[in-house]
């Protein structure tokens, strides 16, 4: 390209507009691209925007556009600020395009990203003008410094004009395979707008995807899940190779990033593995019994107790300490990741993370409040223990407590009732009235719930009966309804009471309500029954229509049942029901009439009207709103609004039988190979015979993993982790290399016990580390060696990318026979930590004592000895208490 | 992930908006402002809606509506956890999160949210490397940029998004190494009538203000580290450290951060520092109320209750009130219905006491229930958990830094129902 040329008209773009275009042609044709049929339009919007609008114009813009085409920066600056004010007002400043595009090459920085900003902002409706801008992008993408680089990409990826879709295709995949991590994170980001510009793309870009899925830095991983997550959810192939190394990046991957991956893996986990849950046996049987092909499978997993993949373990062993992080959104998608993928039994590690993020912002509460009211429905025993958490304040918002509510409502049971009607004794009392009733009905669950406290509750609610407020009486009505229907028959005098307080109740629901009870229940108090139909024929053109059509219902029951004193009535109110304004009113009066009253037309019908109206009706069943909330994924936005949202996924049902396992065994074959010249003093060629040391590491793998899993199993919860935790790689490395390893553990946990010594260890461990950057591989990382200004940094995310290896190896520290060596250390916990290029993550997890170890107790009690001395001793550098700025 | 972003005022006027992707039209907004009204309160504004096309997911910070425009399922906490650390950029940048405030530095606001999402997705929301993205304003800065015509933009690139430390940024350096940590705890309680303990929880933070030069690694220790069975980390901080051996290991943010926060549930013996003995009535006759209040301390570990004060939200039926307070001073809002009684030190000797008399609205039927009293007060060099720090090491540079650590207590959500 001539860069030249470009230069000189961007420089001059005002009054060489033509020759800016031909720059645009040049540019545009080295790409194959014909720009020919848009030629003239092109033309025509540059003459219109430059000579006609100024009349157009309002007088503000026009002098931002003359500070713009001052020479001076600081005017340029202060007109880009007011433009960038006028943007986030959102007020048009799309006429400025021109003036403002030609500085898109400035040199000050500043000025350029709020040039960017307005670019990517009106470029969509400017695209002509906006192809002028492309070449400087082009150019930038170039540039040696990765940030231009990363920046260019991300604005030119960010202008949505469709004509440069083949640029920035191009664009993207150079930068997949920049050298740069923070590009190739870019171009991740890149992806998912290309995609949503041109989605014709996709095969290209899922290429581009499975190449940065590969990727091993951190920085990367979140944001090529996201672009996985948008583009191609489906291709759940792709990720088979990545699993393993996706779960141990996991802990060190930014927080946005760790939420994608948790996600995206709880779906893959629900594809890959069998259930957990003791259903799935139950499950398969029932299949069995139609499908006689699984009959095999299903005697062999009877034959055989269920046993966890170790790559499942392996996912729930690497989240659970997230559940430890800050950010509520990782801890929310740990949570929801154990819920529909642990077995049973391990789901409540989840529950104290859960109650903890109730102490954060309002609209966190809310979420995680409905995200356990879900929970609750199906694991009663997963909160109990924490429900002095749900008590209700007064300060808190009324959908906090409604949910609040909800959740005491499903942690009700025998043993705890009666502390949570007491509790619901002082929320009725609420002056927050919505609140107030929803407490009522809450009473009404617990009292079908439990029936040792049933009769207590209607007591309860009808004591309320009494209660001054309208809305707190109405309520306790529709709720001593429902409840009386479960247990007609002893309580009449309830009935009775309702009838009595029917005058001066005047919320419609509950006057139906007792009306429709009084029909009902019209044999049991035959007195009163006609008095509130006589009393109903008076008011009845003045009700509302819910209360009407339940006139018309006692009207037609008691009618059946006591004509004699009713008939006149009934007819009165079938009459005024016929003329009323409301048609499901005269529809159901019509209805009624031709039912009850016989006469020729109406047949054999007649006859089955008593069996039709009072036939017996089954309770109504009080439950949770949140019941059928598990059908959706916990943790998501359609679950949060209890309704399919757009680009929803359904989590897929466990398969009945796993699919083959070794899809995500990686090729160690190459690592090895790069491996060898590094560590392989003593080991033995193995290019030779691929074939068998393959699949030897596979046996050590899977050997190593399930004896990992079974300790898991067997102490569920704590502190057995890292036992097993290798990947497939670095076991197979582990096996190969004891020698060496256990040669570098020493030097790790020796490292503190002298300076000199351990700046001797220092240097060995950094000439190791230079032997592997050294080595001749495609490998990313060690590429970065090359890539001058960033030295520091990639040297550093170098580490990280061995950071697993480190790991591994302080893994089998704890299998090596060197324990008294540990215990040396840990008499003076002093990790010399000197030069900036080895601090990295997890370095000092290499001298941290594996906590399966043995001598742990003895570690610990010296530990806490030296800290005891350093209390005692309370010298200036050590005593940390000096309570300062008081 | 996110599309656009609304900032709003309490009087529903959108002040601010950005789209990550292509232009939304404010008028989506309208969604919003229904529900807003149906809420009547803006507390009680359900963060998650709907509209046809888009979902509105909205938090309330500082009397101002954080609304985000979302096309497609994403987790709701994500957006919302993602709001909040915009906020929390504000404040950190120009000390509050207020339209006034955001209104005059528009384009540094606009900076910064364009450097935090990137095509909706997260992209830097580290305080530490936004700083060097994007200088935060001073008063000093802004003469010389006028005067220079320099900028509020970062002319190195950060470097500290490409390490494995994205949060602390590289080459620091101060005159005086320090480090200080305030350990703070907050009581939430409950208190019935009859004053037992319904519920009690502590939620423990533990902020950090570090100013080290060069790439500290410090090694925090307690003294009783049981005590922490449900904590989150700041991200610095070596979890596995935790696991094996119980204490924090961490590289720090350089400036403010907070290092971890904790929860003490309700299921240990949490100390309530003060009781209150109370007496709030209502008469039919007479339309009056008595009201007789007394604060007395409990379990008060030997310290000294500081910055005592009760809030009562009267019920709408009180018109005034006419109390005598033996220490401190009360106050009653007629409109919000507030009284609020601030009392200050409280002295063992001599209990504070507040009586007197409420004047209630005629004709109108006295309130169900009696308010609740919220209770704030601090105690200072006491962590009511018992929680000490034992010390603090640093490896990894040679000077010697000056520590210090500040305990304090507060009251959260301590409520007293009547």
């Amino acid at each position: 390209m001539d860069c030249s040329s470009m230069d000189a008209g961007f420089s001059s773009l005002r009054s060489e507009a033509a020759g800016a275009m031909r720059t645009v042609l040049v540019s545009a044709e080295n790409l194959q691209l014909t720009l020919k049929p848009e030629l003239s339009q092109e033309e025509q919007s540059l003459t219109h925007t430059n000579s006609s609008p100024k009349d157009s114009h309002k007088a503000g813009n026009e002098d931002l556009k003359e500070m713009l085409e001052s020479s001076k920066e600081s005017l340029k600056l202060e007109a880009m600020k007011r433009i960038v004010g006028l943007i986030a007002k959102g007020k048009s400043a799309s006429e400025l395009f021109p003036a403002v595009v030609k500085n898109v090459a400035s040199k000050n920085i500043e000025l350029k990203k709020l040039v960017y900003v307005y670019l990517v902002r009106y470029a969509e409706e400017q695209q002509d003008l906006a192809l002028l801008s492309i070449s400087t992008f082009q150019r930038a993408l170039k540039d040696p410094n990765q940030f231009i680089r990363a920046s260019a990409l991300r604005v030119l990826s960010s202008i949505r004009v469709p004509i440069i879709v083949p640029i920035m295709m191009l664009a993207i995949k150079e930068a997949a395979a920049d050298l740069s991590p923070y590009v190739r994170k870019t171009s991740a980001h890149a992806i998912q707008k290309l995609y949503s510009l041109d989605p014709d793309q996709k095969e290209q870009l899922i290429e581009v995807i499975e190449k940065l899925l590969k990727d091993k830095s951190t920085l990367v991983a979140g944001s090529v899940v996201m672009a996985f997550e948008e583009v191609c959810p489906d291709r759940i192939d792709l990720i088979h190779k990545n699993y393993r190394k996706l779960c141990n990046l996991l802990v060190d991957v930014e927080e946005w990033g760790q939420v994608v991956i948790i996600s995206m893996l709880t779906r893959y986990a629900r594809t890959q593995f069998t259930s957990p849950w003791m259903e799935g046996a139950e499950f398969d049987e029932n299949k069995a019994f139609y499908d006689s092909d699984s009959e095999e499978k299903k005697d062999q997993t009877e034959a055989k107790p269920y046993v966890m993949d170790p790559d499942h373990r392996l996912l729930l062993r690497n989240t659970k300490p997230l559940l430890q992080s800050r950010n509520t959104a990782v801890v929310m998608a740990v949570a929801q990741l154990y819920w529909h993928l642990a077995p049973k039994h391990e789901v409540s590690i989840v529950t104290k993370s859960l109650v903890r993020l109730l102490r954060s912002h309002r609209e966190v509460q809310y979420i995680v409040l409905q995200n356990i009211a879900t929970m609750s429905i199906q694991r009663k025993g997963m909160f109990e223990p924490f429900i002095k958490s749900f008590y209700v304040r007064s300060t808190d918002a009324t959908h906090i407590k409604t949910l609040k509510l909800e959740i005491l409502t499903n942690l009700a049971n025998e043993a705890n009732i009666s502390t949570i009607l007491r509790e619901f004794q002082t929320y009725v009392k609420s002056q927050d009235k919505a609140f107030a009733a929803a407490t009522i009905q809450a009473i009404g669950r617990c009292a079908t719930n439990i029936s040792e406290v049933t009769d207590t509750c209607l007591n309860g609610l009808v004591l309320l009966l009494s209660n001054r407020d309208e809305a707190v009486v109405a309520e306790s009505i529709v709720v001593i309804k429902k409840l009386l229907q479960t247990q007609p028959t002893q309580h009449g005098d309830i009935i009775k009471h309702m009838a009595k307080l029917f005058d001066n109740v005047t919320v419609p629901m509950a006057r139906a309500s007792i009306l429709w009870l009084m029909g009902e229940y019209c044999e049991k108090v035959p007195k009163i029954a006609p008095d509130v139909l006589r009393k109903m024929a008076k008011t009845f053109t003045a009700e509302e229509d819910i209360v009407k059509l339940q006139t018309v219902n006692l009207a037609a029951k008691l009618y059946l049942t006591n004509s004699k004193q009713t008939k006149l009535l009934t007819q009165y109110i079938l009459n005024l029901g016929k003329y009323d304004q409301n048609y499901d009113i005269r529809d159901r009066t019509r209805f009624i009439r031709q039912l009850i009253v016989p006469n020729e037309k109406s047949g054999a019908l007649s006859k089955y009207a008593r069996r039709m109206l009072l036939a017996p009706k089954p309770a109504p069943v009080l439950e949770s709103a949140f019941k059928d909330r598990d059908r959706y994924q916990l943790g998501t936005l359609s679950h949060s609004l209890n309704l399919k949202a757009t680009g929803y996924q359904e989590l897929p049902d466990w398969p009945a039988v796993a699919p083959d396992q070794s899809v995500r065994n990686v090729e160690i074959v190459e690592p090895l190979r790069e491996w060898a010249p590094i560590v392989g003093k003593t080991k033995q060629p193995k290019s030779d015979d691929k074939f068998y040391s393959d699949d030897e590491d596979e046996k050590e793998e899977e050997g190593s993993d399930s004896s990992g899993s079974g300790s898991e199993d067997s102490s569920s919860s704590s502190s057995s982790e890292e036992s097993g935790s290798e990947s497939e790689e670095e076991s197979s490395e582990d096996s190969e290399k004891t020698s060496s390893d256990s040669g570098k553990s020493s030097s790790g946990s020796e490292k503190s016990s002298s300076e000199s010594e351990s700046d001797q260890k220092k240097k060995k461990k950094t000439k190791k580390a230079q032997q592997k950057k050294s080595k001749p591989t495609a490998d990313s990382d060690s590429d970065e060696n090359g890539n001058g200004p960033v030295g520091q940094a990639s040297s550093s995310s170098s580490e990280s990318s061995s950071d697993s290896e480190s790991d591994s190896e302080s893994d089998s520290e704890s299998d090596s026979p060197a324990p008294k060596k540990k215990t040396e250390v840990k008499a003076k916990p002093k990790v010399a930590v000197n030069s900036k290029k080895e601090v990295s993550l997890l370095d000092l997890d290499d001298f941290s004592p594996a906590p399966t170890n043995a001598p742990k107790p003895s570690v610990l009690s010296q530990s806490l000895l030296s800290d005891l001395e350093g209390l005692s001793l309370s010298n200036i550098s050590s005593a940390v208490q000096q309570e300062k700025k008081s | 992930m996110i599309h656009s972003l609304f900032l709003i005022n309490h009087l529903g006027d959108i002040f601010l908006e950005k789209h990550w992707k292509s232009v939304i039209s404010r008028s989506v907004c309208d969604y919003f402002f229904e529900a807003r009204e149906k809420a009547v309160d803006p507390e009680n504004v359900p963060p998650v809606l709907q509209t046809p096309h888009h979902y509105l997911i909205s938090i309330y910070r500082g009397k101002l509506f954080f609304l985000s425009v979302i096309q497609t399922e994403v987790p709701p906490l994500f957006v919302i956890e993602f709001l909040h650390r915009v906020a929390d950029t504000f404040q950190d940048y120009f000390g509050e999160c207020s339209e006034s405030v955001i209104t005059d530095n528009l384009v540094i606001v606009y900076e910064l949210l364009e450097e935090m999402l990137d095509n909706g997705f997260p992209l830097a929301t580290e305080s530490n490397v936004l700083k060097e993205m994007i200088r935060p304003p001073n008063i000093l800065r802004s003469v010389v940029n006028t005067l220079t015509g320099g900028s509020n933009v970062g002319e190195t690139l950060p470097q500290g998004q490409l390490s494995n430390i994205p949060w602390r940024r590289a080459g620091v350096k101060y005159a005086n190494n320090e480090a200080y940590f305030d350990v703070t705890e907050e009581i939430d309680a409950i208190v019935d009538k009859s004053g037992t303990t319904v519920s009690a929880e502590i939620q423990g933070v533990i902020e950090a203000c570090v100013k080290l030069s060069g790439m500290p690694d410090l090694t925090m220790s307690f003294m009783n580290p049981r005590l922490l069975d449900d904590v989150s980390f700041h991200p610095c901080v070596r979890f596995r450290r935790w696991e094996s051996e119980r204490v924090l290991s961490f590289i720090p943010p350089d400036g403010n951060f907070t290092l971890m926060t904790y929860h003490i549930s309700s299921q240990n013996l949490v100390a309530i520092p003060v009781y209150v003995k109370q007496s709030i009535n209502f008469f039919e006759a007479g339309s009056c109320g008595r009201l007789d209040i007394t604060i007395g301390p409990k379990q008060t570990m030997g310290k000294t209750v500081e910055d005592l004060k009760v809030t009562i939200h009267m019920p709408k039926a009180v018109l005034n009130a006419n109390l005598t307070a033996t220490q401190g001073n009360y106050t009653y809002d007629c409109t919000t219905k507030m009284l609020v009684w601030d009392i200050g030190k409280l002295n063992p000797q001599k209990l504070p006491n507040l009586r007197g008399s409420l004047s209630m609205q005629t004709g109108v039927p006295n309130p169900e229930e009696n308010p609740s009293l919220n209770i704030d007060l601090k105690i200072q060099q006491l962590a009511i958990s018992g929680l000490k720090v034992s010390r603090l090491d640093m490896y990894g540079e040679k000077y010697k830094p000056f520590k210090g650590v500040k305990y304090v207590t507060k009251a959260g959500k301590f409520q007293v129902r009547t």
